[in-house]
């Protein structure tokens, strides 16, 4: 039930509070409102127990295991949370002038230099406020500059097909054409595909590295001189940043571009949507174009650069200085974390997934790529179980959540059939780790004793299976005002 | 096991084409390619009269798993769309070879036909990816 289908004519959350609202008599009569907003008219009680109710009805990081591969769901310190809702950096005013904001930008300048450190990058930009956003603005300045260069023949963008979707989409929004390239049987690029596509048109190449496949690409040394040596650029996705962190950095495997993630590796909030925080780092020849604004400091004081400092940069992504509470969350928990703290991330979140790898394999499930280690995240496959029990890999991520589990990510990525692509993160105890290991035997008990069980599942939640595809088919996604006649179904 | 009609060419890349005896071709995604996106929920097909090559994207299908694009077998010039798919998506998941078909093409080199996969070696294509 919406709040809006307990709004009743005239009920309001004032019963303490009954002074009227002043009249509006100094606004001029054709700049009022003719009718109130259309806004709930509910008791505050009703507000109270509306939310809570929904937030008990959501499936978490605080309340529940969330191996969901590729987003590196892992714990949000509330330390960050304190720490960035302080009154000063609350407050402050996005126009007020430097000299009145030196503390903030001091945190953001040294956010801008720990992720220079860690990435092995020559200079850092957290103007986007998305990962999407820093990919767009990763692409737009290769764009720029071969075009500074006057070379206008690189159309294309190398992308492999274990890439994550936006990748490509990234590409084709900075006007690029998509070329794709396959992957090997063992989760490496394929060398000699790559041999065949890349040349004088190639502007660049997006890799992630640990892939979407969960293993290390090894062959980016021989990848990257390639595409260096035909004149392409290389992008880094740090989607998958979590599993090297402070152990390998992109600038050393010869990235020329990346963006990170700073809602996953860095811990930021994020799942339901938002607000992420997606910033850029570059080498040296690409640091004209980074976007704008920066935060630079001369010795003394700390100041935004605009374009007026940076007059080919590729721009401005948001209003303002991109998601600043992000920002300031991010750089809370890399100070926790230190340098020491940042190898062990990495080093927690590989033994996880290994160990959640090994169980799971010495329990019978057939691991999509058996002859590699694990980085952060691997992928099983239940093509045998769905062949001969019928039951497939979307029926186990459903009995997962009676289980207490969120389901790890499903059919994705697209290349391995029936597959469960699965991230533990550094945050789990061994405990959740097994307790996760027995639900995926029980369920496949389960599979084999009374299938439909598993195919009706969930049983035990606050919605039952959803219909997808009528969802997909009959987009219904903003609210109308009842009728009064009829029963909201959806 | 999925269906794959002996009269019918075929591309590795999981479309069917049929050979309409006038100098076009009908090509759609063939039985094994609906089975392994699930339920369609969108199809974007091409406009009449563009000029494609061989192996281009000219259709995007949408499941609720995966949006695939669909590569032109040969070059030519596209010269009708199945306007029913934007209504009935799913008649790809219900009727593959038939009502799914997505469009017609009058192949620049009819002879390039001859060239595309035959049943058989579809058949063993898709057997290996199950």
């Amino acid at each position: 039930m919406l709040i809006h289908d307990q709004s009743r004519p005239g009920r309001r959350a004032r019963a303490q509070a009954p002074r009227q609202a002043p009249a509006m008599t100094e606004i001029p009569e054709d700049l009022r409102r003719r009718a109130p907003p259309p806004l709930p008219a509910v008791s505050e009680m009703q507000v109270v127990r509306h939310y809570t109710r929904l937030s008990q009805q959501n499936f978490s990081i605080d309340t529940h295991f969330y191996p969901l591969g590729s987003c590196t769901m892992k714990y949000n310190p509330r330390a960050c949370n304190s720490l960035a809702m302080l009154p000063g950096f609350l407050a402050r005013h996005p126009l007020a002038p430097d000299s009145h904001g030196q503390g903030v930008l001091a945190c953001l300048h040294e956010l801008q230099e720990m992720l220079k450190a860690v990435t092995g990058m020559h200079a850092v930009s957290l103007a986007p406020a998305a990962g999407a956003q820093g990919e767009f603005a990763g692409v737009a300045m290769i764009r720029a500059y071969h075009l500074a260069q006057g070379d206008q023949g690189r159309t294309e963008i190398l992308v492999p097909d274990a890439a994550h979707g936006t990748n490509p989409a990234s590409a084709v929004m900075c006007g690029f054409t998509v070329r794709e390239i396959p992957t090997g049987g063992d989760g490496d690029v394929d060398l000699a595909a790559l041999e065949a596509m890349v040349g004088p048109q190639t502007a660049g190449i997006m890799l992630t590295n640990p892939s979407t496949v969960g293993v290390f690409e090894r062959n980016i040394g021989p990848i990257a001189a390639r595409v260096h040596e035909a004149g392409g650029l290389l992008y880094y996705d740090g989607a998958n940043l979590n599993a090297i962190l402070g152990k390998v950095r992109p600038g050393d495997m010869g990235f020329d571009v990346i963006h990170m993630n700073l809602h996953k590796t860095f811990s930021t909030p994020h799942g339901g949507g938002g607000p992420g925080a997606g910033p850029v780092g570059v080498c040296e020849r690409l640091e004209p174009y980074l976007p704008v604004p920066l935060v630079a400091f001369d010795g003394e004081t700390y100041e935004w650069q605009t374009e007026r400092q940076r007059p080919d940069s590729i721009g401005w992504l948001t209003a303002f200085g991109g998601n600043m509470g992000i920002l300031l969350r991010a750089y809370v928990y890399a100070r926790m974390l230190g340098r020491e703290g940042m190898v062990r991330v990495s080093e927690f979140a590989t033994l996880n997934a290994n160990y959640l790898l090994a169980r799971l394999r010495a329990a019978g499930f057939e691991a999509a790529y058996p002859a590699r280690r694990a980085s952060h995240e691997f992928i099983i496959t239940l093509k045998r179980e769905a062949r001969e029990l019928g039951v497939s890999a979307m029926d186990f991520a459903k009995r997962l959540l009676d289980y207490g589990y969120h389901a790890p990510t499903t059919y994705f990525p697209l290349l391995v059939p029936e597959c469960l692509l699965i991230e533990p993160t550094e945050s789990e105890t061994k405990e959740d780790l097994d307790g996760f290991v027995e639900a995926m035997i029980a369920i496949r008990r389960e599979a084999e004793e009374d299938p439909e069980k598993v195919k009706g599942a969930p049983h035990d939640q606050p919605v039952r299976r959803l219909d997808e595809v009528r969802a997909a088919r009959q987009l219904d996604l903003a609210w109308k005002p009842s009728t009064g006649s009829e029963k909201g179904d959806g | 096991m999925s269906e794959v009609p002996a009269e019918l060419r075929y591309t590795k890349t999981h479309e069917w084409v049929r050979d309409n005896g006038d100098g076009t071709l009908t090509v759609g995604i063939t039985d094994h390619a609906q089975e392994a996106l699930g339920d369609i929920v969108f199809v974007e097909t091409p406009e009449a009269g563009r000029q494609v090559d061989a192996e281009e994207t000219c259709a995007v299908v949408e499941s609720v798993k995966a949006a695939s694009d669909i590569y032109a077998p040969l070059g030519g010039e596209i010269l009708e769309a199945n306007a029913a798919l934007t209504d009935t998506p799913d008649a790809i998941n219900t009727s593959p070879y038939e009502e799914g078909w997505i469009f017609r093409l009058a192949p620049g080199d009819p002879d390039a036909l001859e060239g595309l996969l035959d049943a058989a070696a579809y058949e063993q294509i898709a057997e290996d990816e199950a």
